[in-house]
């Protein structure tokens, strides 16, 4: 479903983030993305859905090409993409379920399918007792529940994250790891950045290392293969 | 765009004012300032420029017929000042009626002048009118190369100084209303900027789950337009009030003079209508231009 060729990504301040990366992915996949902190790891998502362009090469989602696309069409292709971020991104004077609701709001769904699947999906996530709380109110693990119900509420076929476990204690993070784990067994694509070596170690998928802007290593069920 | 979507930015627009309230109270407050000020200023210049006006449409050409001309020629040279395109009216007015007016306008002294009413001087006499007062001076200028025509007058040189002063007073008026209107637009983009930098997140978040930019410009769009409408209250209500009341105390002052200030009515309403139309112009500009740097366009 996705698949990069030959993909540089130079910044204007002259950082080159990503150079020469050739990758594909296909759907229903579980990939880590590991490598230390400026790799190029977050530069690597983030064309993933477009955030960022890259400055040669070719990116294409679902048949789509990345790179030429018009930016009033980014919307668009967002709606087929979560993503889900360390810091959760939630909107703080929105409660549990409006900050799910909003998603289907905002791309204009039909009110009337929305409480059932924001319900559904909170479900999923196990907070549906928690309608009513502001994220001020949840904890940690709670609040990333909140976020990965919202990138999942639209059922996209590819789910993004990037160190969705930075910012959780290691229960918590395993409650959210079983959460994707349900998410890819339902046939989406996830794409994960982490430094949690545990995990990657333990919960075996694809693995795909970035050092200096090149993937060094991509297996199928490998390890996290650095010392931290 | 389906209602039940419009409906949600306009409530949405709605939340955000209250949720801004100190924001939304700044901003306001910048365009009901901005506005007092341009609204008096538009006040005086209008009728400044009602005042000019007069003064200008009062300035007319007189074309002094050749005394050797005959009744066709006078009547040729009528319709040749009737047809060129600048002119508004040309009224004749026969050498008896010139010496009458001389007369009258003299007062006992022109008893004197009466003798002549035997065999009078004076030449028959084309009063014209041009339709737009600046263009007297060319058109004088114009008709004065024309056959059959002894003289013509329109006060050389006391026009000229008073055109002058008129479009230099116009000039500096309209100078200070759009430099007043620049400051109250950055003023206002630069309020509502800081209450859109505070709802980065939310803008962020709407593009990452896929809403058009339209979809998320709307709201802010409506919101703008609040701001300006709210901003555009007070200064309505307090231009048109001293307006009135202004009218009320000079009006009957300068009864007699040959200058006027405009009617309060219509004038308080356009006054009004204006000053609304530039606040939700202001607020609408101010906030598209702030969400602008959060959309990647």
């Amino acid at each position: 479903m996705l698949e990069m060729k030959n993909v540089y990504k130079k910044y204007k301040n002259g950082v080159t983030a990503t150079n020469g990366i050739d990758v594909k992915i296909d759907q229903g996949e579980f990939v880590y993305i590991v490598g230390p902190s400026g790799a190029g790891k977050s530069t690597f998502i983030k064309m993933m859905y477009r955030e960022e362009k890259p400055t040669s090469g070719t990116i294409t989602l679902n048949g789509i090409d990345m790179g030429s696309l018009k930016n009033s069409k980014v919307p668009l292709i967002r709606r087929n993409i979560g993503v889900v971020f360390q810091d959760f991104k939630l909107l703080p004077k929105l409660n549990v379920y409006e900050n799910v609701a909003y998603t289907l709001e905002v791309i204009e769904e039909n009110p009337k399918n929305i409480k059932k699947k924001v319900m559904d999906t909170l479900d999923l996530v196990g907070l549906k007792h928690k309608v009513r709380m502001f994220p001020d109110e949840l904890s940690g693990g709670e609040q990333q529940r909140v976020s990965i119900a919202r990138s999942i509420v639209n059922q996209p076929k590819l789910v993004i994250a990037d160190e969705p476990t930075g910012n959780l204690d290691p229960d918590t993070s395993w409650e959210i790891m079983n959460i994707f784990e349900e998410i890819n067994t339902r046939g989406t694509t996830v794409i994960m950045a982490t430094h949690n070596k545990t995990i990657v170690n333990t919960m075996k998928h694809r693995v795909i290392a970035i050092e200096s802007g090149r993937i060094v290593r991509d297996e199928q069920r490998g390890d996290y293969g650095y010392e931290i | 765009m389906k209602s039940n979507t419009f409906l949600r930015h306009v409530r949405e627009s709605f939340k955000s004012l209250g949720r801004n309230g100190w924001m939304t109270f700044a901003s306001a407050s910048a365009v009901t300032v901005t506005l007092i000020l341009v609204g008096v200023f538009f006040a005086i210049m209008m009728n400044l420029n009602h005042m000019a006006s007069s003064i200008e449409s009062d300035v007319e050409i007189r074309v002094y017929i050749d005394r050797t001309a005959s009744e066709e020629d006078a009547t040729a040279l009528e319709e040749k000042i009737a047809a060129l395109p600048k002119v508004d009216s040309v009224t004749f007015s026969g050498k008896d009626e010139e010496l009458d007016s001389l007369i009258s306008s003299l007062g006992e002294e022109g008893e004197a002048f009466k003798l002549f009413q035997q065999d009078n001087p004076l030449n028959d006499v084309y009063v014209v009118q041009a339709k737009t007062p600046s263009d007297t001076i060319p058109l004088a200028e114009e008709i004065d190369e024309m056959e059959f025509t002894a003289n013509v007058n329109y006060g050389q040189g006391t026009v000229e100084n008073l055109f002058s002063t008129i479009n230099f007073g116009r000039n500096i008026g309209i100078i200070l209303i759009v430099g007043l209107l620049f400051t109250a637009m950055f003023l206002i983009s630069n309020t509502i900027k800081i209450t859109i930098v505070s709802r980065r997140r939310e803008i962020e978040i709407m593009r990452l789950v896929g809403a058009t930019n339209s979809f998320i410009r709307w709201p802010f769009f409506l919101e703008g337009l609040w701001l300006g409408l709210l901003g555009s209250v007070i200064p309505v209500i307090s231009v048109g009030t001293a307006y009135y009341y202004f009218y009320d105390y000079v009006s009957p002052k300068l009864q007699g003079h040959f200058i006027q200030l405009l009617e309060v009515t219509p004038f308080i309403y356009q006054v009004g209508a204006i000053l609304i139309i530039l606040g939700a112009i202001i607020g609408v500009w101010g906030s598209l231009m702030s969400v602008r740097k959060f959309l990647k366009i």
